[in-house]
């Protein structure tokens, strides 16, 4: 499969809502097929069927640990395409990923013990 | 280190919630978030200009700072702190020009956790669950046109 026909693939996987929800719900963290299922209204056959979509398309993985098996992203693959639709969770992290460097950089002017607290 | 951010947007409820962990004290977490030229550091997206016309982090006060887009559209993003307590707590409505009469309250909790760390909990509340995903969906221009961006990187990548 060609990278472009991969991209198809995945824009194709992510034309549903469903799995749209599902990515962003996975952005959070891992989950089982039956943690991803309880917001939907649907069967768990009809999700399990959404996120074989979202495997083929290489959006998320499946580890095989035991009965378990988790549904996770595929970061690697899809940082551009969950930054798309995970916006919000991006603009906060930026900020406070910002907000660290602010306070490091304060904490570095006033040294160690500082000497006033201006 | 990186501390993660925990971000809870409830299906059918006009909420979100969020918190993150720093590894500053809590004095120190909330002087950026009173100074107005620290927070303009922090505040915007890092592409884009953020312009703080107005900011008093006062029981009382109010603020109002502009976003200038990659596409030299102005973003105005205005509203008034409520309730301001020193180094605990904050209640703060927030209105966006491009949705008027859309305001949302955020209540911001300043956690010292001791050893120097703190934690930093908000929970926003929006008038109509419209108004809330209207907001994680599309609220955050510099998201949106650094996603956009991004994938333009993506795609450019495939091409190769």
């Amino acid at each position: 499969m060609t990278d472009d026909e991969r991209l198809d693939l995945a824009f194709l996987a992510l034309a549903d809502p469903v799995r749209r929800r599902i990515i962003a719900r996975l952005s959070r963290g891992q989950a089982t097929v039956n943690e991803l299922a309880e917001p939907f209204a649907i069967t768990k056959q009809a999700v399990s069927k959404h996120i074989q979509v979202l495997e083929q398309a290489g959006l998320v993985t499946r580890t095989r640990d035991a009965q378990r098996r988790p549904v996770h992203l595929n970061p690697a693959r899809l940082e551009a395409l969950t930054a798309w639709i995970d916006q919000y969770r991006l603009v906060r992290e930026e900020q406070f990923r910002g907000l660290d460097a602010v306070l490091s950089t304060q904490a570095a002017a006033r040294g160690p013990q500082a000497k006033d607290s201006s | 280190m990186s501390n993660a951010l925990n971000l809870l947007v409830p299906e059918g409820l006009p909420f979100i919630d969020l918190d993150r962990e720093f590894d500053h004290p809590v004095a120190e977490v909330f002087h950026a978030h009173k100074d107005p030229d620290l927070v303009a550091q922090w505040l915007g997206p890092r592409r884009l200009r953020l312009g703080v016309e107005q900011y008093d982090f006062r029981t009382g006060g109010s603020y109002r700072y502009t976003h200038t887009g990659p596409d030299g559209v102005d973003h105005v993003f205005s509203g008034v702190f409520h309730t301001v307590r020193e180094n605990d707590f904050a209640i703060q409505t927030f209105e966006y020009d491009g949705y008027p009469d859309v305001v949302s309250i955020e209540f911001l909790t300043f956690q010292d956790l001791g050893g120097g760390r703190t934690r930093l909990s908000a929970h926003a509340v929006y008038p109509t669950m419209e108004a809330r995903d209207g907001m994680v969906q599309s609220g955050m221009e510099g998201g949106l046109s650094e996603a956009y961006e991004q994938l333009e990187e993506l795609l450019a990548r495939a091409k190769v």
